[in-house]
């Protein structure tokens, strides 16, 4: 639970670094981003999910963000309004349309696109510049996946691209889906630029060997700071197993809290977990395992304002694609965290001058592929946008794509929770279409279901999203579905969180019994044949000419 | 954390049996609503009564692969002559059989601590039950969830 002075702490140095005193309509400047009075003798930066998102891009937070029992009414699980007030964020400012969907049109258009690894590029140069010695820029992992230059080049491109700013250690999630051998390929390219790979909960399935070192120690500002890398515990179940079939994965909160005592025992002033878990699992590992000072929290893509604090840890995330660069300041004494001071830098395009050596490093990365990425397939009248616990419009329009292009009555898509936004009247570009679609199991299948068996599998998902204990959680957001209403209670036991469900075309209840054409890509289980979704998408949208998605009134929460 | 919201109504019955230290399993629920795991824990516990503690199971929270999902149980126990662990008994319940193993120790294992690979063919709860020398028994359940997959994040 977040103590109101926490709290207000929070908001003071949030106020400190600039970006909260930037009044409505106010263009944040490079200075007033970087604002920060230091503290102490080691500086973190935290960036994570980067999702190959290498340009600026237009990002809209979720405006349902359901959590379940009593966490629903705390970070992460708040939106909007709510959200803002909870961290003392002023409506229509600059931060205020970093954090909240609210308004989201105009406020997109009024302060441009945000992040672009050129500008995060020439943040972290800032700081380091201003705190050498005592700086560590932490990778939170599904930074090598996303978009087309990332899949083209199988991580390569980003792995490349990230070398101008080589964070000092790295986890990961969707790293792992290009496979065993491409993943070690990277994880060298990556340490040749001075990235280590860290990864405590990665086991080799025969003998149970790790596959990764877990922990380093680092100096920074005469402190001994350990990180310990966490990679999602979930991979093989999230993502196909197939893709790196000798290795097991897991919370193993024993194990990590052993490294915690073992980074200590070697001297460890700080302990960091930079976690790929999710804000929810890790807050409830921070109930449970003592001596961890700083929680670097990524996977769900959610952002903190402030510290959210957990006895004597701090967890914070930094959001995602680039949009947010976290700071954390630490004072150290006596082998222990004495005080802390936090940004989290919201990385608006238009305000920051971007980095030449990786601005050059992005440009190559895509140059390759400038003909494909540019091809413009259709023009959105109507905002496109992903995040949220239902279905986003850019999830209806692919739902409609696969039921139009196969003939099937129902289609479901995964709940991902990256991709930019688009807003209304742009252009839909191919690169645009990649970059909600680019994975390594991208085919789409077509098999016939019982009415049975899809609600057996929105409830199996809904489980996965909504058990309610944290180590349960898989993270994502719900099952996207096609030509299909149905309520959803979050709160309701396992099994009966899916009501209602009526099949839209005839406006019929769901039938048990029946069997219904569906349509879906991104299959963890087996290999199938059909063709990538980006190209069933594509058609789609070549024969559409003009989109315009009505949010989708057919699937509410209860 | 609320759990009360996923807990159906015979989990309920055996979980309160098992928090009250002087209650019996099985509890008031007639023999013809119980689960044959149950039936089979009854046998086991007789008119004993079922303690709390000391059993650490180990499982993932989600089964990577629900064809073999790696079980560790360890007892708390000093195993001497006097004070050992002697029978710990795996149950999954929602298996078609659900007595996956049974485990017998004597204090020349030094401590009762086993791990093996289990199948379970859905989620549910993996239960062991301890039975020491003096006589007493111990219960403990964790959850595994056996899911299809599928990614958000």
């Amino acid at each position: 639970m977040l103590a109101r002075r926490d709290l207000l702490a929070g908001a003071a140095a949030l106020a400190a670094s600039g970006s909260l005193a930037a009044a409505a309509g106010e263009r944040l400047s490079e200075d007033a981003l970087l604002r920060f009075a230091p503290l102490g003798q080691v500086t973190l930066l935290h960036l994570s999910d980067l999702h190959g998102q290498l340009l600026p891009a237009h990002l809209r937070e979720a405006e349902i963000n359901r959590g379940v029992g009593g966490a629903r009414a705390e970070p992460p699980f708040l939106t909007g309004a709510a959200f803002r007030r909870w961290f003392g964020i002023a409506a229509g400012t600059p931060m205020a349309h970093a954090v909240s969907a609210e308004d989201f049109e105009r406020l997109a258009r009024s302060y441009g696109r945000m992040g672009g690894l050129d500008r995060i590029a020439t943040l972290v140069a800032a700081i380091r510049a201003d705190r050498p010695g005592r700086t560590l820029l932490l990778d939170g992992g599904d930074t090598w996946q996303g978009g087309w230059p990332a899949l083209a080049s199988r991580g390569a491109a980003i792995v490349a691209a990230m070398a101008p700013l080589a964070p000092e250690a790295m986890t990961g999630h969707w790293e792992f889906t290009y496979g065993a051998e491409q993943m070690r390929a990277l994880i060298a390219a990556a340490e040749a630029a001075g990235t280590r790979f860290l990864a405590g909960n990665v086991q080799d399935r025969e003998w149970n060997d790790d596959v990764f070192p877990a922990l380093h120690l680092f100096e920074r500002g005469g402190v001994a700071v350990a990180v310990i890398g966490q990679a999602f515990p979930y991979t093989p179940i999230a993502n196909p197993a197939r893709l790196i079939p000798d290795w097991t994965m897991g919370i193993q909160a024993e194990k990590l809290a052993e490294r915690v005592a073992e980074a200590r025992a070697a001297g460890a002033e700080v302990v960091v977990l930079l976690s790929h878990n999710g804000v929810a699992l890790d807050r409830a590992l921070a109930r449970r395992i003592e001596g961890i000072d700083v929680i670097l929290s990524g996977h769900t893509h959610d952002c903190t304002p402030a510290p959210l604090t957990v006895g004597r840890t701090l967890l914070v995330a930094s959001g995602a694609h680039g949009k947010f660069l976290t700071r954390i300041d630490l004072a150290v004494a006596g082998g222990r965290v004495v005080e802390h001071r936090h940004a989290l830098i919201p990385v608006f395009a238009e305000a920051i001058r971007p980095d030449a050596a990786t601005a050059a490093a992005v440009a190559a990365a895509r140059a390759p592929h400038a003909p494909l990425l540019d091809t413009v397939l259709a023009e959105t009248e109507t905002t496109l946008w992903r995040r949220g616990t239902l279905n986003g419009t850019w999830d209806d329009l692919i739902c409609a794509a696969l039921m139009a292009e196969t003939g099937a009555e129902i289609a479901l898509s995964p709940g991902f929770r990256w991709g930019t936004a688009l807003p209304a009247a742009s252009p839909i570009t191919m690169e645009a279409v990649l970059e909600q679609t680019a994975i390594t199991y991208p085919n789409v299948w077509r098999r016939s279901m019982t009415g049975e068996q899809i609600k057996a599998l929105l409830e199996d998902v809904a489980d996965n999203l909504f058990h309610p204990d944290p180590f349960y959680q898989q993270g994502g957001d719900m099952v996207r579905a096609g030509g299909l209403g149905f309520v959803l209670d979050p709160d309701a036991p396992k099994g009966r969180r899916i009501d209602a469900l009526t099949l839209l075309a005839s406006g019929a209840p769901l039938e048990a019994g029946r069997s219904y054409a569906v349509a879906g890509w991104a299959a963890v289980g087996e290999e199938v044949a059909g063709p990538p979704v980006w190209e069933t998408v594509a058609a789609h949208l070549r024969r559409l000419g003009t989109v315009r998605i009505a949010p989708n009134a057919a699937i509410r929460l209860a | 954390m609320p759990i009360t919201a996923h807990i159906g109504r015979r989990t309920a019955l055996t979980a309160a049996g098992a928090l009250a230290a002087a209650a019996v399993l099985p509890p008031a629920a007639p023999a013809a609503t119980r689960t044959p795991t149950e039936v089979t824990i009854a046998k086991i516990v007789g008119n004993r009564a079922v303690n709390q503690g000391r059993i650490a199971i180990r499982l993932p929270a989600i089964a990577e692969n629900g064809n073999a999902v790696p079980l560790t149980v360890a007892v708390e126990s000093p195993m001497t002559a006097a004070d050992h662990v002697k029978t710990v008994h795996i149950f999954a319940d929602a298996n078609p059989f659900a007595e996956v193993a049974s485990f017998h120790f004597t204090p020349a294992c030094g401590r009762a601590e086993a791990s093996t690979r289990i199948r379970l063919g859905e989620t549910q709860d993996v239960i062991a039950v301890a039975e020491m020398s003096d006589g007493s028994v111990y219960l403990a359940r964790q959850e595994v969830k056996v899911t299809i997959g599928g990614c958000g994040g």
